[in-house]
């Protein structure tokens, strides 16, 4: 992949990550009229009140508060949590490796589910096999990570599955402390198989939920992607030289179809991560989407701030990488 | 091994074959009964304008289902074993070493996804279980063999590298590799332009005297069978109208259809002749003959 | 004349046609009787619920459903942890979830077609400015996105019915201004242009009617989106104070006790499934029944 194709993403993404920044002040400041509304408890004094003003720089005018709030972002500086009292970005980057990896766990399984899914469906192409795989995409589909989430934990309950945790990340009788927030990673690396087995068995749950809409729209997309790709010459080519069915699916159709495939469900992706909110309310999982419910409800302006900038950055990312995947994936592309 | 059959008799044998395409009540005719015999070693060339079914004849003599279309009646029995008939599992082991194609869009038929080496040499390793390194190193000769020029630097590429007259020698490389008995050549030369078609032509004709492999060369192009092919069948709407030697077939033709495909066809001894198309009164008689066929055989299937 | 008595003749015929095609598609009746059902629960909710959904009962908690053997004799679907009957609850909660769906949608599918039309129409730089909106739009978690407006405009159910249109205008903007940009190319459009008509009139009468049908397909699809996020936002307490009987609020509860009593969680998520399923059937086979040629 040329390095001026990733510069010239890369540049791209700066007129958008300003502009997320500008939708954030005003939602934030402008919108609300007075965001001290929002900060102060009750019994607080006209005193508090101007005190708060002038720590929060909202006795300047708008445009000086803007610009304020430029230098504070470029700086990395974040300000400061009310309800946590501790640094913003501090705390985000405390909690943002649990999202990260509890996505990177859905994304695998969405992947292999999906994976598997379009497979079989292109495999059994025009049979039941394929109506079972459409039929099933369809149904998960219609029903959002956040009620898989409760699906999963009713069903938990109801038929006393006490092997699978509901609520936390990890156990509290294992007695790991990482020095990361990647515990999956870092427990691995450190051969502490408990600890991974336990962070393992509380993410399955949480990672399911957020996996199986991305893996209904992989299956529908790849097994589509594939179909349209068997009725390609070389696909007739593969035939003739007598490969199985099994092998013209996999590996001559399915490298052609991964392009369209990960063009089509990057934007999914970011779906994934956006899901991550409610899920990790729901399964009281300790990432930055656990987080910004609890900001919102406690009010504390500039943690909310921080993690919606923090998941737009995230956003971005992703769809910067979904388009150097598909760079990578195709051929074509690789010596453009 | 199956032994091969004594040299009098055809390794390929067409018989009585009906195709058509079915569906919602519809039952459209595309071959009428076609039959045609190839001998060992034979160049045998299949010659008919678009729509008369060329194509699907080679697709049921490589044992494919020739999508939307149905064979209806009839055989192609290949070494004698019917290929109409065979399940996929028999239908794939008789590929390779039994028979190979060359396609007609060399721009299409090799997997943009994959190294040119690997698509030569998974063949060799499908079929005659050579491990990795032996099939590479097969594959390079035969990309030598096929006189495609930086043979080792074209085996790490992947096709939209290579110009399509290159590719087209792939495919060709990939059709031999197995030294299969009867290749398929679906009208190899026509998406190539006019000096790569000579060139390719001969490669195939070399190639297939060097390893003495049969040929059905499908093609419209009757200048083309003139230059490459023992013998000729011509076919219109799904039937044999004529088959014989070429020499007799372009000197002497019986049909009139025959003749007209002859006045359609540049030739390189006469560039000054005007080209005639195929009258229309003849298409008409034609395919008339052909209803009437239809109506006298009554609806297969 | 003539011309015109045989275009006459024509139309009721294809409205005959439309009607037709929607009777007979499976997921237009089926969607369309399950929306039908909980329409008639929320437009009747005080006639059908048999008790007050916010009167407490603290001698009658945790009452499970009519299946169970310690099932309470007019508690069909039994009570919760302040004995407010489930039942009661739910055919209210229909009403907020389907007055939010509608509202919601109606309010996005405006704004975003407005807009959708306007760029698709103009294109040049209003276009670009307006893509680029949506652009920045879709940077940001949906879900956290209306979270957040809502904590900033308070709870309650405008607050709920802004966020969602606020965040989900860009569906029917990018939709609605690409086919507003394949309808310019189509030949009725120039002959507008040269017989004189003017920019707004042809995109009010030639343009938008070509539209509907997208429009009502979009219009659907979204009513199951702002089902879903209402309930997300009264399950983290955000949509109506928790006396009030929203499904989310009320599966927002069931968490919370389902040890306890998981019969709590199930019907409410029931609810939100079978009304968010019922509005995706309906979407997709009017996808496939209102206009043939939108299958492209």
């Amino acid at each position: 992949m040329s390095w001026t194709f990733l510069f010239r993403r890369l540049l791209l993404a700066v007129p958008t990550l300003f502009g997320v920044a500008v939708v954030v002040f005003v939602l934030l400041r402008v919108v609300p009229g007075d965001p001290i509304a929002m900060l102060i408890g009750p019994g607080a004094t006209d005193a508090d009140i101007a005190e708060l003003r002038r720590l929060y720089g909202l006795d300047e005018s708008i445009a000086v508060q803007f610009l304020y709030y430029l230098r504070d972002l470029a700086a990395g500086d974040f300000g400061t949590s009310i309800s946590m009292r501790q640094d913003v970005m501090e705390l985000v980057l405390g909690r943002l490796p649990v999202t990260i990896e509890l996505c990177l766990v859905a994304m695998a399984m969405a992947i292999a589910l999906g994976g598997t899914m379009a497979l079989a469906g292109a495999y059994w192409r025009g049979r039941a096999g394929e109506a079972t795989v459409d039929g099933a995409a369809g149904f998960i589909l219609a029903i959002p990570d956040f009620l898989w989430a409760l699906l999963f934990i009713l069903f938990v309950v109801v038929f006393a599955l006490d092997g699978l945790p509901i609520s936390g990340r990890i156990g509290h009788d294992v007695g790991f402390r990482g020095a990361t927030g990647f515990l999956l990673i870092e427990s691995l690396a450190r051969l502490r198989f408990d600890a991974f087995g336990s962070v393992l068995l509380h993410t399955v749950l949480p990672a399911a939920a957020l996996a199986l809409p991305l893996a209904a729209i992989v299956a529908r997309v790849l097994k589509t992607s594939i179909n349209e790709a068997m009725t390609q010459d070389y696909i007739l080519m593969a035939r003739v030289k007598g490969f199985s069915r099994a092998r013209i699916v996999c590996r001559e159709a399915l490298r052609n179809a991964l392009v369209p495939t990960v063009t089509l469900t990057g934007v999914q992706f970011t779906f994934l991560v956006g899901g991550t909110v409610l899920v990790e309310k729901i399964f009281s999982y300790p990432g930055i989407g656990n987080m910004a419910i609890d900001a919102v409800i406690n009010r504390d302006l500039p943690l909310i701030q921080g993690l919606v900038l923090t998941f737009a950055v995230l956003f971005i990312a992703i769809n910067l990488l979904v388009d150097m995947s598909y760079a990578l994936l195709n051929p074509r592309m690789r010596h453009g | 091994m199956t032994g091969a059959p004594p040299r009098d008799r055809p390794i390929l044998s067409v018989r009585d074959l009906h195709l058509a395409i079915a569906g919602r009540g519809r039952h459209t005719p595309i071959l009428r009964g076609a039959s045609l015999d190839i001998a060992p070693s034979e160049v045998h060339g299949l010659v008919g304008e678009s729509g008369a079914g060329k194509t699907m004849i080679g697709k049921a003599v490589l044992g494919i289902q020739p999508s939307p279309a149905r064979i209806s009646g009839g055989s192609v029995l290949f070494e004698g074993r019917d290929v109409t008939h065979l399940s996929e599992r028999e239908r794939r082991a008789l590929m390779g070493r039994g028979m190979g194609l060359i396609p007609q869009d060399p721009m299409t038929s090799l997997n943009p996804a994959h190294r040119i080496g690997a698509q030569i040499a998974d063949v060799l390793r499908l079929h005659l279980g050579m491990d990795r390194p032996a099939a590479g190193a097969r594959a390079l000769e035969l990309l030598n063999e096929v006189h495609v020029r930086a043979p080792e630097r074209v085996l790490r590429q992947y096709p939209h590298e290579i110009s399509g007259g290159m590719r087209q020698r792939v495919l060709i490389a990939i059709a031999f590799a197995c030294r299969p008995r009867l290749i398929v050549a679906d009208e190899p030369t026509t998406a190539l332009d006019v000096t790569v078609q000579r060139q390719v032509l001969a490669l195939i004709k070399r190639m297939q005297a060097q390893e003495g492999a049969s040929i059905l060369f499908v093609t419209h192009d009757l200048g083309v069978v003139a230059k490459i092919c023992d013998r000729v069948t011509v076919l219109h709407g799904g039937r044999v109208l004529e088959t014989g030697e070429t020499r007799r077939i372009v000197e002497a033709p019986e049909h009139d259809y025959t003749r007209a495909l002859i006045a359609a066809t540049p030739r390189h001894d006469r560039p000054g002749d005007l080209l005639r198309p195929v009258p229309e009164a003849l298409t008409a008689r034609l395919n008339a003959e052909a209803l009437a066929y239809d109506a006298a055989h009554g609806s297969h299937g | 004349m003539a011309e015109a008595a045989v275009s006459g003749a024509r139309r009721p015929r294809a409205t005959g046609a439309t009607t037709r095609r929607l009777l007979t598609n499976r997921r237009v009746v089926l969607g369309g009787a399950v929306l039908l059902f909980f329409a008639l629960a929320a437009i009747f909710a005080p006639l059908l619920a048999p008790r007050d959904p916010v009167e407490q009962d603290l001698l009658l908690q945790y009452v499970p459903p009519v299946w169970s053997d310690e099932a309470e004799a007019g508690y069909l679907f039994g009570t919760d942890n302040l004995g407010r009957d489930i039942l009661s609850r739910l055919i209210y909660g229909a009403r907020i979830a389907l007055f939010v769906a509608v509202a919601a949608a109606a309010a996005a599918g405006l704004l975003g077609t407005v807009l959708g039309l306007i760029a698709g129409y103009f294109g040049g730089w209003i276009d670009i400015t307006i893509s680029r909106l949506v652009e920045i739009w879709m940077a940001f978690p949906a879900v956290l996105l209306s979270i957040v407006l809502v904590a900033v405009m308070g709870t309650g159910l405008h607050s709920v019915v802004i966020a969602i249109a606020a965040i989900d205008w860009t569906r029917f903007c990018r939709v609605v201004r690409a086919e507003t940009m394949a309808q310019k190319q189509q030949d009725y459009v120039a002959s507008a242009v040269t017989i004189g008509l003017g920019r707004a009139r042809i995109l009010w009468r030639e343009i938008l009617p070509n539209v509907v049908p997208l429009l009502i397909v979009l219009f659907t699809l979204e009513m199951g989106i702002a089902v879903i996020v209402e309930a997300i936002l009264s399950y983290v307490n955000l949509s109506l104070a928790s006396d009030f009987p929203t499904w989310g609020g009320m599966i927002s509860d069931g968490r919370k006790y389902v040890n306890q009593a998981p019969w709590l969680m199930i019907l409410p998520i029931l609810c939100v499934i079978a009304l968010v399923l019922a509005l995706n059937a309906l979407g997709d086979g009017l996808k496939d029944a209102l206009d043939p040629a939108m299958r492209r």
